[in-house]
């Protein structure tokens, strides 16, 4: 079954209407070509204009549906051979954030990313795709492992935030974030962030300073969740929209701000709609960044990264 | 209870027989209510001469307790912020800024400058959490920046000390990345081999926390401290518990291994100092 957003609800409505259509064909012989065509043309229409005209808060949603597929879809999809690797070296496993080397389109690549569950089991098992500690650590580790063997980097983010719990706070949450900022900006290999979901604050951060950081069309990067943003300034859970709105935090919001480098377009429907598609547009936007960030040297790389990163920010003098 | 009842009814002291008390002459430590003389507790770096408390305090207390004879050059102290995204909430993002301006005095929530400590020449960059809690926006992110370059420039050890809540959500995704650029910088200042020495003081969490102020070469704190990444409340309505005693404060996080040494305020210009000589 299909998950449904509210503002998918036309769309739902006639679809619905196109299966029984071809229900009442079958059974009854009557010949209904003409009627599934002119159905099926308006259905690309309206899915056309709503996908055009979302709301901030819409992308959020879209965001967070249930159905778009998360790092490890994206890597047995796009990859021809994915070895995981797991833990930080110190205190475990962290199956909130996944990673390991893949072969992507005729090179080996380290591939790594937080990860959200498909069910409750799995969502709870992959903690809601919140990392703690180690699991930052272990995406250092693993980005470090690359580094030595001259490997580029790709990082998938899908996060709504850091998990804030008690032990996450006791083996340092903001330690293992800062660490993970700093150590990024002198990786001497290709670094290639993507924001596939939802990009949280901090804990998105900690695995997304790269040469390019790229979003997917129907994502939101920014410093806080709308919801949380409304309860601190509004007091209260109900002005998500207007926060969503207020924080600009769409891809395209953030490429105009040039706070990212560019965006990933999504087939029409987003992610969801089509998995197969989705994984083939980034692999190849994933293949012709690394053309472009192998033609400099590695201090050219570092350097511009920093000065990427320092140059963001508006003050008045 | 015929004790109780005044014999005669209103004050009668004349004004002129009145003590001498002005506003601001005794200051009572919010931790064990006991008074001192302000005079007293300043003398004292702001801590209570009775249990110790470290006062909450600002850059210009800092800068004075520090720098000798509180002579020091300021950097970029008239940079003030700007609204590239036009955010309103309950109120226009620039009218909080110029009333919050109003109020404090101050132009934000961070302010840096350089001179001598203990004859040792260093560049100091200072929050103020009475400019919005202290929340990182542009300015912040930017001001941090240029004292690090500063330090770069002049080879001169640097000192942060942070207090804050964490990004300032009026700058959105400008705010979360003064994070990275505050982070570049110190990568630059580490590949120097420039001392950076993080106080963190109470408060330090959010985005603070998860960047600049745990990067330091030795991260250290006052006493007392509350220090996180998420705030406590936010962790309560996580785990849907209470949460321990002394849970975040500065000694949990020495103790958990993420501090080097916690230093009492009265010693922390020494301290300091000498940690910088040590490594020249």
């Amino acid at each position: 079954m299909r998950t449904y957003l509210d503002f998918e609800r036309p769309i739902a409505d006639l679809e619905a209407r196109l299966v029984e259509m071809k229900k009442l064909a079958e059974s009854s012989n009557v010949d209904v070509s003409e009627a599934v065509a002119s159905l099926e043309v308006s259905i690309s229409k309206l899915r056309k204009e709503i996908f055009e005209n979302l709301t901030r808060w819409q992308r959020v949603q879209l965001s967070r549906h249930p159905d778009r597929p998360y790092t490890l879809d994206y890597i047995s999809l796009m990859c021809d051979q994915f070895i995981e690797l797991h833990g930080d070296r110190a205190v475990r496993d962290d199956p909130a954030m996944v990673g390991g080397f893949a072969e992507l389109g005729g090179q080996t690549v380290m591939i790594l990313g937080t990860q959200k569950g498909r069910n409750t089991k799995q969502r709870q098992q992959r903690n809601f795709g919140m990392a703690n500690p180690e699991g930052y650590r272990k995406a250092l580790r693993l980005m470090k492992l690359a580094e030595k063997f001259n490997k580029p980097i790709i990082t998938m983010i899908d996060t709504p935030g850091a998990f804030p719990g008690l032990e996450a706070e006791e083996r340092g949450q903001g330690e293992a974030i800062a660490r993970n900022l700093k150590e990024m900006f002198s990786l001497k290999v290709p670094v290639i962030c993507i924001i596939i979901g939802e990009g949280a604050s901090g804990g998105a951060l900690g695995i997304a300073i790269g040469d390019r950081v790229l979003m997917l069309e129907n994502t939101w990067y920014s410093v806080i969740s709308p919801e949380n943003c409304s309860t601190i300034l509004w007091r209260s859970w109900d002005y998500k929209e207007q926060a969503a709105e207020a924080m600009k935090l769409s891809a395209r919001d953030m490429e105009k701000y040039g706070l990212v480098d560019g965006i990933v377009e999504e087939p029409v429907g987003g992610a969801h709609a089509d998995h197969a598609e989705m994984a083939r547009h980034m692999k190849e936007v994933i293949l012709h960044t690394l053309e472009e960030l192998n033609r400099l040297s590695p201090e050219e790389r570092v350097s511009q990264r920093i000065d990427k990163f320092c140059s963001m920010g508006v003050v008045v003098e | 209870m015929s004790w109780f009842i005044r014999k005669e009814k209103g004050i009668n002291t004349p004004t002129e027989m009145k003590r001498e008390a002005p506003d601001g002459l005794w200051y009572q430590c919010p931790n064990c209510k006991k008074v001192m003389h302000t005079r007293e507790h300043k003398m004292n770096a702001y801590t209570c001469v009775h249990c110790n408390y470290h006062e909450k305090i600002g850059s210009t207390e800092y800068f004075a307790l520090l720098f000798d004879d509180n002579l020091f050059t300021e950097l970029d102290a008239n940079m003030t912020s700007a609204d590239p995204l036009h955010f309103v909430d309950t109120k226009a993002y620039p009218e909080r800024v110029k009333s919050t301006i109003g109020k404090t005095g101050l132009k934000d929530a961070v302010r840096s400058g350089y001179g001598k400590m203990n004859d040792l020449e260093v560049t100091i960059a200072c929050m103020d959490f009475n400019f919005i809690g202290g929340s990182m926006g542009s300015v912040v992110g930017e001001k941090i920046a240029r004292a690090i370059d500063h330090s770069l420039k002049t080879r001169t050890p640097f000192l942060m000390i942070s207090r804050s809540g964490g990004a300032r959500m009026m700058e959105a995704g400008f705010s979360l990345m003064q994070m990275a650029k505050t982070s570049a910088k110190l990568a630059l200042l580490s590949e120097a081999r420039i001392p950076y020495v993080s106080l963190l003081t109470d408060p330090t969490t959010g985005g603070v926390t998860a960047s600049f102020a745990m990067q330091g070469d030795f991260n250290i704190a006052e006493p007392g401290a509350l220090i996180g990444f998420a705030g406590p409340r936010v962790i309560r309505e996580t785990i849907g518990k209470n949460l321990p005693e002394g849970f975040q404060s500065a000694e949990f996080v020495l103790e958990h291994g993420f501090l080097d040494f916690i230093v009492d305020r009265k010693d922390l210009k020494d301290k300091v100092t000498s940690l910088f000589r040590m490594l020249e």
